[in-house]
């Protein structure tokens, strides 16, 4: 065996080691940057949503056209989603507004156990995957349960801990080096060391959006949809301007949501996936191959 | 090599999206499953019964915003001969019965009905599959009747039996299910009584014969099969509100054949599906067991919930 690997690294650490950090099995220094709670309401979040997200295209499917409002105007769809005949063929067509896109495939029209079937989102993307909305509506409802429950220990624990300030408000020589960060998404290159102890700065106003706008709106848009709530709480529905605004804003934030995931998930993967995973899942995240002050040789 | 482990990788998450797709499938085809997945339902009624009183009342719009049309949904038609007779006397002869757990039932006609207090209301309608419509109701409220023909203190549930027929039982009889004597006595006296006028509220322990569940009896069906006619329920919070009303007016006009005609049950404060067109009978119960499938109506009995206040 030759000398350890970590020697070789810059020595760009020079702070001791803290409490909540140690040097990994190959010299790199790890920090534990999740909390258990987090961890958990994180996972648990991810599952949720999965389910929501596919029951409620299921839902969306028994109906699949937006509006703005308070009422559906049938002949003026602000977006649908159908299928229909062109020139003796079906095919799926997309309509946003004036505009139409042909979608067949996957939109509108596509395969459900080897059959065409019409169908705005096709089989592998609804909860249940056959045209089922009843079976829909009682998985999206049970977990909003688990999403609004989960979401709360989660903001609960943030706000308590300090964790949510701590960890997702900018700090102010973030703010000021804001291009510096949009260069560092564009070459996909990413701090380690001190500052990889911290997230950076439009990681932390995505997360913040995402925690504290897009869910709880998604949330309110839901409920606004509900006509016993718009009984017990007109104003729910007045915020998002009618009943069918309210539903196409849910349609909307999911759609919001989906990119989120899709941007996270690219940007895990390429910015160490084993890492992040890892981060996530026992806590511990590495900063690099860096050495506290004090340890200089081995 | 970096290709072959990518497609590998894809094809590995795709497997598992697959088969946890079809395993979520399973799970809510199961009894188990049915029942975990029911709890959501239990939850929001809970919680909404929590935010709002009998008195609250959903949100009433100025006539400018009324829908220049109301999609009509679910039957537009009844094929009924039954109904068909009545709509062709411009329901001149449609009697609306009330009975069941009540001291006095009442067989009310269109006349007595408009005699009655009435009230008009200009709400929307939001239907399960996610549309919204606006129109305006006339119609008497519910209490209005349901005072007159004073409840037992048993009633629970005002059940609202329908002239539409959805479709045919199968052959076997397997829809049935056996029910409380008791339940079988009175839903059988209510046929006597109904007999001048058709078999409305085509409950399965309502053989016309007194052969309770007697799945061969039927007057109405099609190759020996019993019709499964639209039903639907209400508890008495909602049956009280104010805006809960049997309506027979559309937007200053009769109601419509097509969105219910003579009369259709608002309850405002829940889904399209609750308020049953075509209403023909109101029977006041304890229980919903010994009714269709048990469930409290005919969209209940085939997966929907039976409180559809979201």
């Amino acid at each position: 065996m030759t000398a350890s690997p970590a020697l070789d690294g810059p020595d760009r650490a020079t702070t001791p080691l803290a409490a909540s950090e140690r040097i990994g099995r190959n010299g790199r220094r790890l920090i534990y940057r999740h909390p258990l709670v987090i961890r958990l309401t994180h996972w648990i979040n991810a599952a949720v949503l999965l389910v929501l997200l596919m029951s409620g295209l299921q839902i969306f499917n028994a109906h699949p056209a937006l509006y703005w409002g308070s009422v559906s105007t049938f002949d003026t769809p602000a977006l649908a989603i159908t299928s229909e005949d062109t020139s003796g063929t079906n095919r799926g067509v997309v309509y946003l507004g004036q505009h139409k896109f042909d979608t067949t495939g996957v939109l509108g029209l596509s395969k459900e156990n080897g059959a065409e079937a019409d169908r705005a989102f096709p089989s592998w993307a609804t909860l249940p995957s056959n045209q089922d909305l009843a079976t829909g509506r009682r998985w999206h409802f049970l977990f909003a349960w688990f999403l609004v429950i989960n979401g709360a220990i989660y903001l609960l624990y943030g706000l308590v801990s300090g964790q949510l300030r701590r960890r997702l408000i900018p700090e102010g020589d973030q703010i000021r080096d804001f291009g510096g960060s949009i260069k560092e998404h564009l070459l996909l290159k990413f701090p380690e060391g001190e500052e990889a102890k911290r997230y950076n700065v439009i990681q932390k106003l995505t997360y913040l959006g995402v925690v504290l706008v897009l869910l709880p709106a998604m949330v309110l848009a839901g409920l606004a949809m509900s006509p016993g709530m718009d009984a017990a709480w007109p104003w729910l529905t007045d915020l998002f301007g009618g009943r069918q605004s309210a539903r196409s804003v849910h349609f909307i934030a999911a759609g919001l949501l989906v990119l989120f995931v899709v941007v996270h998930l690219v940007l895990v993967l390429v910015s160490g996936v084993v890492n992040n995973l890892r981060g996530m899942i026992t806590g511990w995240f590495s900063i690099g191959k860096v050495r506290p002050a004090g340890e200089k040789t081995r | 090599m970096i290709l072959h482990r990518r497609r590998l990788l894809t094809a590995t998450a795709g497997l598992a999206g697959a088969s946890l797709l079809t395993g979520c499938d399973r799970f809510a085809d199961s009894t188990a499953g049915r029942r975990t997945l029911r709890v959501g339902e239990d939850a929001n009624l809970y919680v909404q019964r929590l935010l709002m009183s009998g008195q609250t009342q959903a949100r009433e719009f100025p006539d400018s915003m009324i829908s220049p049309w109301f999609k009509p949904n679910g039957s537009i038609d009844p094929p009924d001969s039954a109904y068909k007779v009545l709509a062709a006397n411009n329901f001149a002869d449609f009697k609306l019965k009330v009975d069941g757990l009540v001291e006095t039932p009442l067989s009310l006609s269109l006349a007595d009905l408009r005699a009655l207090p009435s009230r008009t209301q200009t709400t929307r309608h939001d239907c399960v599959e996610g549309w919204s419509c606006i129109g305006k109701w006339s119609g008497v409220p519910l209490s209005e009747v349901l005072n007159r023909a004073k409840l037992k203190p048993e009633a629970r549930y005002a059940v609202l039996h329908c002239a539409d027929t959805l479709e045919y039982a199968s052959g076997d009889g397997a829809w049935l299910r056996p029910s409380e004597p008791g339940t079988v006595r009175e839903a059988h006296a209510a046929y006597v009584q109904l007999a001048a006028a058709g078999d409305w509220g085509g409950s399965p322990t309502g053989a016309k014969d007194g052969k309770a569940n007697d799945d061969t009896a039927s007057d109405d069906a099609a190759d020996g099969r019993r019709p499964i006619r639209y039903y639907e329920s209400i508890d008495l919070f909602d049956a009280f509100n104010p805006q809960t009303i049997l309506a027979y007016d559309l937007n200053g006009k009769a109601l419509p054949v097509s969105n219910g005609a003579p009369l259709r049950l608002r309850v405002e404060r829940q889904l399209g599906y609750k308020n049953a067109k075509y209403v023909m009978r109101v029977e006041m119960v304890s229980s919903l067991a010994g009714i269709g499938e048990g469930k409290g109506g005919y969209w209940e009995d085939r997966g929907y919930e039976w409180y559809a206040g979201i």
